[in-house]
């Protein structure tokens, strides 16, 4: 089956995962959809290496997944930091940038 | 003898000099120093002007002495010359002659009268105002050119507005004395409008403002620009010189200190149209349509205004229109072309006329002093009681003799009484009528009759009876140094017909040699009767009238309002002139300057201007919306970006 | 083409995007965190399929073993709220949605008709990439980004427990 099937498999899980970065309020929620497009390009990666035969595509995905565990644990921190601070962790509370 | 000619410019900077002493140094100078340094400088120019006519007499024809160079733009050359012939010189005898009794008499007025105001540190404006009018006025009747002759004309305008708006904070409401001033500076800029106008068809048709230059070429020049020229010449004299329709700011005019009334509003700067007309002669007898023009509005303004002065009850306002009444004579006279007459009537109304205002100054200081005594000395300024209502007055004759006297002489000269100067000069008026139109003579009659009606009125009202108030039974005689003055022009009132007697004719021969082509004054046996009768016959009149049932109390109606009824009631209200105007021009003209100013101004121009600064926030604030701080709407923004690239790019 | 591949293809796609749209529409964040394993579940599966077990098993270990597991510490951590259910923005909603159907609607539309991957045609078999194969590349001709990667690690690590460290007390910090 041609690689378009995958490839619009992962456009749907991207463009799922940017509407959700979009309208979702909790902030944790977005992070996870924030994952979910990060997995859609993992997709795409790992089904050009086996169409194309090439490995490069499964390492790329290989280096995808542990930077996006640290930004994870980073900005999970943050959202704790946060939350100490405001309360809360609705994304439309924190406003300072307003003006 | 030339080289007295060379002191000509003097006659201006003399005064210009006094003008300087007084500013810089006045206040530490003190009331008589600054009075004395005014006067000195009018008199230098006095001084100055007898040489040259004396000079003159030697050379006849006179000259042009250039001072400086003023503005040359391409072919159009102008420069500051002055012209020194006999008609130039007679001006300045009489404006520094004149100019110079009132000065000194003005020391003493302004003296008591700043006290009266309260505001004596003002004494040295008035003389650094007065000294400037006279340097104003010299430079009008030294001019060689139209140009000059103009500044001068602007000059005297000026210091007319800031001389009447002198108590500027007095009068009704605090406004009046501004208001008036800047009535005369409004209507005078319409006359003002006429002269440039004549100005401006005048070099466009003889491609220069010289005197020498314009006369010499005055018969190439097509007859229509000639018609316009003078036509509207006679707009600037109907302003300047308070003819129907303009004259409507003299009466305000009042309202300024009464040396003012005298100096400029009656000797003076109201002749300057006068001169116009008679320096501006070359170019009237070629258009006789002008002339005739010029005679009628002259006849009419006689009339009609010596028909108002029957009706006042100001001592000055009397005064007023009897002016506007005598410069009509003057204005028919050259229109006329009988030259000669109108600039003899203008010298002995000069002489008079100072002479009748600076007594009625001095009946008003002794009302004003009697009205303090009878107030055991308490000063109310915002008393309602008017020391110039001759209705207050009365009785006065025992009380200021020396003012009566004058007073009496200075009537008698303006009603043309003989031998006193009135006669003579006005005689020779109405002869010049007689021969050329019998309407003309039969109108300048009748106002003839009209002013002898209106002088002896008021000498009955203020001299007359009974005083009628405690004001008036305070009066006393003024100081010598007002009744010197007045004594003096009443000695030059009684013998000024001696300068144009009929046969000797000493002006005439005098003028000839600045004017071309004068008609010879002739000497009728019968208009002289006449005239001597008519103004006999309105002083019975008056007698009939006023004299023989004093008035007793001051506010009774005046004999005559009960038969002429409306007409009376006409005259006593200057036939609505005014209101008049207020309805047809001015009403109109306030409402359009309120529209221009609100909704032109203020709402479109500010509106336009402001707008722009509203519009700017508004768009700020509009702008500010999208930095509302919330993450998810830049989030948006930035998807729509990336969708808007990708679409670009798909369908590339 | 095998039907059978294509029917287990659809299989997983529709519980791939199943999951998703399940974690986006959850209120309730911890259902979300739990819709978004099992759709990191499927993809390992699918990784499989695209014959890269490795790959699909450090998904599961990485992805929905530790990640997930740190996102549901941090949820329960916070006392996660209700958010309310109305949309503060006007239109957010709505313009996202449709951006989105643009965006795939584009993005579909070129990989269909315009991309030259649809003429890629299928491998005769996908081959399976061994561990061993992938620790050759790795570390001979991506030794640097390898080293990048952990020192990223390690700075990720510090930041976490700088951002998260609370003072004892004014006078604590001044001892030391």
């Amino acid at each position: 089956m041609p690689v378009t099937y995958y490839l619009v498999l992962s456009a749907i899980m991207f463009v799922l995962g940017v509407v959700g970065v979009v309208v979702r309020r909790n902030a944790i929620v977005i992070f996870m959809s924030l994952e979910l497009m990060f997995n859609a390009a993992n997709l795409l990666f790992v089904a050009f290496a086996a169409y194309y035969q090439i490995v490069t595509g499964q390492l790329f995905v290989f280096f995808v997944m542990t930077v996006a565990a640290a930004e994870v644990a980073v900005g999970l921190a943050l959202m704790v930091a946060i939350f100490r601070a405001k309360h809360s962790i609705d994304v439309d509370q924190m406003n300072s940038l307003k003006g | 003898m030339e080289t007295i000619f060379a002191w000509v410019p003097w006659v201006v900077f003399a005064p210009v000099l006094g003008i300087l002493i007084n500013l810089l140094f006045g206040r530490r100078l003190g009331e008589k120093v600054v009075g004395l340094i005014g006067s000195l400088a009018s008199g230098a120019a006095f001084v100055i002007a007898v040489m040259l006519a004396v000079a003159l007499g030697q050379h006849p024809e006179g000259a042009v002495h250039p001072l400086a160079a003023w503005m040359r733009v391409g072919d159009f050359s102008v420069g500051w010359s002055f012209q020194v012939d006999t008609l130039s010189t007679t001006m300045m005898l009489v404006v520094s002659g004149v100019g110079t009794l009132i000065h000194i008499y003005s020391i003493g007025y302004m003296h008591a009268d700043t006290h009266h105001h309260g505001d004596p540190g003002r004494f040295r404006r008035f003389f650094v105002y007065l000294n400037l009018f006279i340097a104003m006025m010299m430079v009008l009747v030294t001019a060689d050119s139209y140009l000059m002759l103009f500044v001068g004309w602007e000059g005297v305008g000026l210091c007319s507005y800031l001389l009447i708006g002198f108590w500027y904070e007095k009068g009704e409401q605090g406004l009046g004395n501004a208001r008036a001033g800047r009535k005369a500076f409004i209507v005078n800029r319409v006359g003002d409008f006429g002269l440039l106008m004549a100005m401006f068809v005048m070099f466009w048709a003889f491609g220069s403002l010289d005197f020498a230059t314009v006369f010499a070429k005055v018969g190439t020049v097509a007859s229509g620009a000639l018609l316009a020229i003078t036509l509207f010449m006679l707009l600037a004299v109907t302003g300047k010189s308070a003819q129907l329709p303009l004259y409507v700011w003299l009466p305000d005019a009042m309202a300024g200190p009464t040396p003012v009334s005298a100096l400029i509003h009656a000797a003076t700067m109201v002749t300057a149209g006068v001169y116009l007309v008679a320096r501006s002669q070359p170019l009237f007898v070629l258009v006789p349509a002008a002339q005739s023009a010029v005679t009628w509005v002259g006849a009419a303004t006689a009339l009609f205004a010596a028909t108002i002065a029957v009706g006042q009850y100001d001592i000055k306002k009397v005064l007023a229109y009897s002016t506007i009444s005598q410069l009509g004579f003057m204005v028919a006279a050259v229109g006329m072309g009988a030259t000669v007459a109108g600039m003899f009537h203008l010298i002995t109304h000069a002489f008079f006329k100072a002479l009748l205002f600076l007594a009625a100054g001095s009946v008003i200081l002794g009302m004003e002093r009697g009205h303090e005594v009878a107030l055991h000395g308490q000063h109310l300024r915002k008393d309602p009681f008017d020391p110039q209502d001759m209705r207050n007055m009365g009785g006065l004759r025992p009380r200021m003799r020396t003012t009566y006297w004058v007073y009496l002489i200075g009537a008698l000269a303006l009603a043309g009484i003989a031998p006193l100067a009135g006669f003579f000069s006005k005689d020779e008026i109405l002869a010049a009528a007689s021969e050329q139109s019998l309407a003309v003579f039969i109108v300048l009659a009748a106002a003839a009759f009209f002013t002898a009606f209106y002088m002896g009125r008021q000498l009955i009202l203020v001299f007359g009876g009974k005083p009628r108030t405690r004001a008036a039974e305070g009066a006393a005689e003024n100081p010598p140094i007002i009744t010197v003055p007045l004594i003096i022009l009443a000695v030059l009132a009684a013998l000024g017909g001696l300068l144009n007697l009929p046969g000797l004719h000493w002006l005439e021969t005098w003028l000839e040699h600045s004017l071309e082509g004068l008609a010879a004054g002739h000497f009728i046996l019968w208009v002289a009767l006449l005239s001597l009768g008519v103004a006999l016959l309105g002083f019975w009149f008056a007698w009939l009238i006023y004299g023989r049932k004093p008035r007793q109390k001051p506010a009774e109606a005046d004999p005559l309002a009960a038969p002429l009824g409306d007409v009376y009631r006409g005259m006593e209200r200057k036939w609505w002139v005014d209101e008049f105007y207020w309805a047809i021009l001015l009403r109109p003209a306030a409402w359009l300057a309120n529209l221009l100013a609100g909704v032109v101004d203020q709402g479109g121009i500010d509106g336009a201007v402001m707008g722009t600064g509203r519009l700017a926030r508004l768009a700020a604030r509009g702008l500010s919306l999208l930095e509302n701080g919330f993450v998810r709407g830049y989030a948006l923004v930035m998807l729509l970006g990336v969708v808007a690239i990708l679409t670009y790019l798909v369908l590339r | 083409m095998p039907v059978i591949q294509i029917v287990i293809f659809i299989i997983l796609g529709v519980v791939a995007v199943g999951t998703a749209v399940g974690m986006l529409l959850s209120r309730n964040a911890v259902y979300a965190a739990l819709f978004l394993v099992l759709n990191f579940a499927t993809i390992a599966i699918l990784y499989l399929i695209l014959g890269a077990p490795f790959i699909a098993l450090a998904q599961i270990t990485v992805y929905a073993g530790a990640i997930m597991v740190l996102f549901l510490f941090v949820i329960m951590l916070l006392g996660v709220e209700k958010l309310p259910f109305k949309e503060r923005l006007r239109g957010q909603r709505l313009i996202a949605i449709l951006l989105g159907v643009v965006f795939l609607g584009e993005t579909v539309l070129y990989l269909v008709y315009h991309g030259q991957a649809g003429q890629l045609p299928a491998p005769a078999s996908i081959q399976f990439v061994s561990p061993a194969d992938l620790g050759h590349v790795l570390f001979n001709e991506y030794m640097l980004p390898f080293e990048v990667t952990s020192v990223i690690l390690l700075v990720a690590l510090v930041g976490a427990i700088v951002l998260t460290h609370r003072e004892k007390s004014a006078a604590a910090a001044e001892q030391v």
